[in-house]
């Protein structure tokens, strides 16, 4: 059984790595030109036969896929982290409302930016970003201790998010008309746009951060026992549960600050994960929900501006479509399984 | 003797809200120490306090000799390993995973257990009955089996004591003494101390070493079973009402049916024990006579009954008792009999058989 499971998780590595540099390479070659594999290959390494095509590659279509890949899988890992630290299947950064209040603070800063006209860079963008999202992640917190069941927690995330697209919507409407179109895009959700210092930000921060999840792979695993168990096996809980908010806040903040609010990716690639390795145990958990959530984001991506180019959907488009009947099939299956037991 | 355990005038209770104490008790290695009183008393607030997840509200506990207010966790995590009531929602766990965890305290920052750590693991599901269900989900195995995974963890962590809240509630009887025998198997086997709440008065009784009492927010009584099972203290400590536990068997006996006794059941040797029943359920108010003090049947009697007749243990019945229940007799509609032999020592028993049919109060019971 041991072997077995070492096999399976095998398997399933060596599967997403290879979906990885599939997605990678069909995301280069594909847009509203054509680039052919071997090409693609021959700039990748560095040669300038094709100028245009170099361009494209380098400019837009490389840090474009690259970021769905980091991002993706930051924003994978940052629902893995809230789904450990709520005990909750359904909890995410979307579903939580954390995404809606970075977006606030990101859009404030934008507003702000733009009116006072100086520039940003992508630390400010992230460090706005994360403000609003250990903010939100507050407020939810402060809910959490009276609410000990599952909906009423994602409940109060919603209206929380809620709430903050409100504000959002009031801070736009009271901007310059001219910004208000680059916002909106913005808000919607898009890998696009991204230039190689965002790329720079973004592989730090959410380097540092999944590779600090992945250091607390023990405490999240005893934490799935319960809270009193993690406690009686020497986990000091409010340092934990402290590292636990700051982690899944930088990733979601991080996630937010360049391609605005992404749903249910927190929530549907972790699920996935789990049944497709057949497993909870972190160690092997984290590392997969950071390659699914790639995989995820990059194929969402892909989708968004195949489909109908070159009309361009948001990514959230897609990433709801697929992620949206994975929540249902939670809330179904664990209503089932209260029934049953 | 090795103390694991001591408490010395040990408040615990919520954040400044004291719920017991004045705590004073220690436990040695090797000992079962059990905790009993009502509902809501404090047990678990005692254990949560001892395994230091509640604060201390005032005075000391001593882990293996050291203040446990100045330990660290992971030297805690070391000596001492829980079993509580809440449940588990572990998804995609199997029964092995769960165990497993209970080496947390030994491995390394990522927790990946050594060839030993997966023997010791192996060797605590073998010791618990559960080594076939190492594979099986644990979402997926019975009350009973999953208790014994959560006591083959707290056993992999090789704790010097060991804390279980009701670890037998829930339980069905097959499990609650599999799981007690055990507990009493690692006591004197590997010398763990034991501390537990337990409801089930009888098992308490018989598989604990030593019974603290926690009632009206302080230990009441502290002593052997023998001391703490004795007389009518168990009725008071759990302020019963409605009837009366008799520690000799570890029975609850509601109480008797109120009224004058319409019925009366000449009885001995158990043989009334069934009638007593059936007129009490059916609510009958009754007599019975006469019983010697010594008769398996006189405890159920006595509780059951409005009107007992006795005589003393080992003396033939005498005259008086005779006269007596034939008094109460002539007031009852009816009169069952329950025995056909009558031995030496209550002949008189059948004069009594002998009246009612005479005053065609008899009825035929089989």
């Amino acid at each position: 059984m041991e072997k077995r499971r070492m096999l399976r998780a095998l398997i399933c590595f060596s599967g997403l790595i290879l979906l990885t540099g599939l997605l990678f390479c069909l995301s280069l070659m594909s847009g509203s030109s054509t680039i052919p594999p071997g090409t693609v290959f021959g700039i990748l390494t560095g040669q300038k036969t094709d100028p245009a095509a170099y361009r494209i590659i380098t400019d837009i279509r490389l840090p474009r896929t690259l970021s769905a890949l980091i991002l993706g899988g930051g924003l994978s890992v940052s629902g893995f982290l809230l789904q450990s630290f709520f005990r909750n299947p359904i909890a995410g950064p979307f579903v939580l409302g954390i995404s809606s209040g970075a977006k606030l603070t990101v859009a404030l800063l934008m507003i702000a930016a733009l009116q006072h006209g100086f520039v940003m860079s992508s630390g400010m963008m992230i460090a706005a970003a994360f403000v609003g999202s250990v903010l939100c992640m507050l407020t939810v917190l402060l809910f959490s201790g009276r609410v000990k069941n599952m909906a009423q927690l994602v409940i109060s995330g919603v209206m929380i998010g809620y709430i903050c697209n409100a504000l959002t919507d009031l801070a736009v409407t009271f901007a310059d008309d001219a910004n208000i179109v680059n916002l909106h895009n913005w808000s919607k959700g898009s890998f696009s746009g991204t230039d190689w210092q965002d790329i720079r930000a973004m592989t730090i921060l959410v380097s540092v951060s999944v590779i600090g999840a992945f250091l607390l792979s023990k405490p999240i695993g005893a934490y799935q026992l319960g809270e009193a168990y993690a406690e009686n096996m020497g986990v000091n809980i409010r340092i934990f549960r402290l590292l636990l908010i700051l982690l899944s806040s930088a990733l979601s903040a991080c996630v937010t600050a360049f391609a605005g609010p992404v749903s249910f990716v927190g929530i549907a690639v972790p699920h996935l994960m789990k049944g497709m390795f057949g497993t909870a145990k972190p160690l092997i958990l984290i590392p997969a929900v950071f390659l699914g959530g790639g995989v995820f984001c990059m194929g969402c991506d892909l989708i968004a501006r195949t489909l109908f180019a070159p009309q361009e959907l948001s990514v959230s488009t897609v990433t709801a479509v697929f992620g949206a009947p994975v929540v249902i099939f939670i809330m179904l299956h664990h209503a089932k399984e209260r029934s049953a037991s | 003797m090795n103390t694991i355990l001591q408490t010395d005038a040990l408040s615990a209770g919520y954040s400044r809200k004291v719920i017991v104490d004045g705590l004073m008790f220690s436990v040695s290695a090797g000992e079962i120490c059990t905790l009993i009183g009502p509902n809501g008393a404090g047990k678990s607030t005692v254990l949560k306090t001892i395994a230091a997840q509640l604060p201390i509200l005032s005075g000391k506990i001593a882990l293996c000799g050291d203040d446990l207010s100045t330990l660290r966790e992971k030297d805690v995590s070391k000596r001492l390993s829980v079993l509580l009531t809440q449940k588990i929602t572990a998804e995609r766990m199997t029964c092995g995973d769960v165990a497993e965890t209970g080496r947390y305290p030994y491995t390394g920052t990522l927790g990946i257990l050594s060839a030993e750590d997966k023997m010791i693991v192996r060797e605590a599901m073998g010791l618990v009955g559960a080594e076939h269900l190492y594979d099986t989900d644990f979402r997926q195995i019975s009350d009973g089996q999953r208790q014994c995974v959560m006591l083959a963890r707290a056993i992999s962590q090789q704790p010097k004591i060991m804390l279980l809240d009701e670890p037998t509630s829930f339980l069905d009887i097959g499990h609650k003494l599999h799981i007690l025998t055990l507990l009493r198997q690692l006591a004197k086997e590997r010398r763990i101390a034991v501390v537990q709440s337990l409801h089930e008065l009888d098992l308490a009784q018989k598989f604990s070493d030593t019974v603290i009492c926690i009632h009206n927010g302080k230990a009441e009584r502290i002593g052997t079973p023998e001391e703490i099972f004795a007389g009518d203290y168990i009725s008071a400590l759990y302020e019963i009402r409605d009837g009366a536990y008799d520690p000799r068997f570890g029975t609850a006996e509601p109480s008797a049916v109120p009224g004058k006794p319409e019925i009366f059941v000449i009885g001995g040797g158990g043989a009334g024990i069934p009638v007593y029943r059936k007129l009490h359920r059916t609510g009958i108010p009754f007599a019975a006579g006469v019983l010697h003090e010594n008769d398996l049947e006189y405890p159920t009697a006595k509780a059951l009954a409005s009107v007992v007749i006795s005589e003393k243990a080992f003396e033939p019945v005498g005259e008086d008792a005779i006269r007596q229940a034939a008094a109460v007799m002539q007031q009852c509609r009816e009169v069952i009999c329950c025995t056909e032999y009558f031995g030496a020592m209550n002949q008189s028993n059948r004069k009594l058989k002998e009246q009612a049919e005479a005053l065609g109060l008899l009825q035929s019971f089989v």
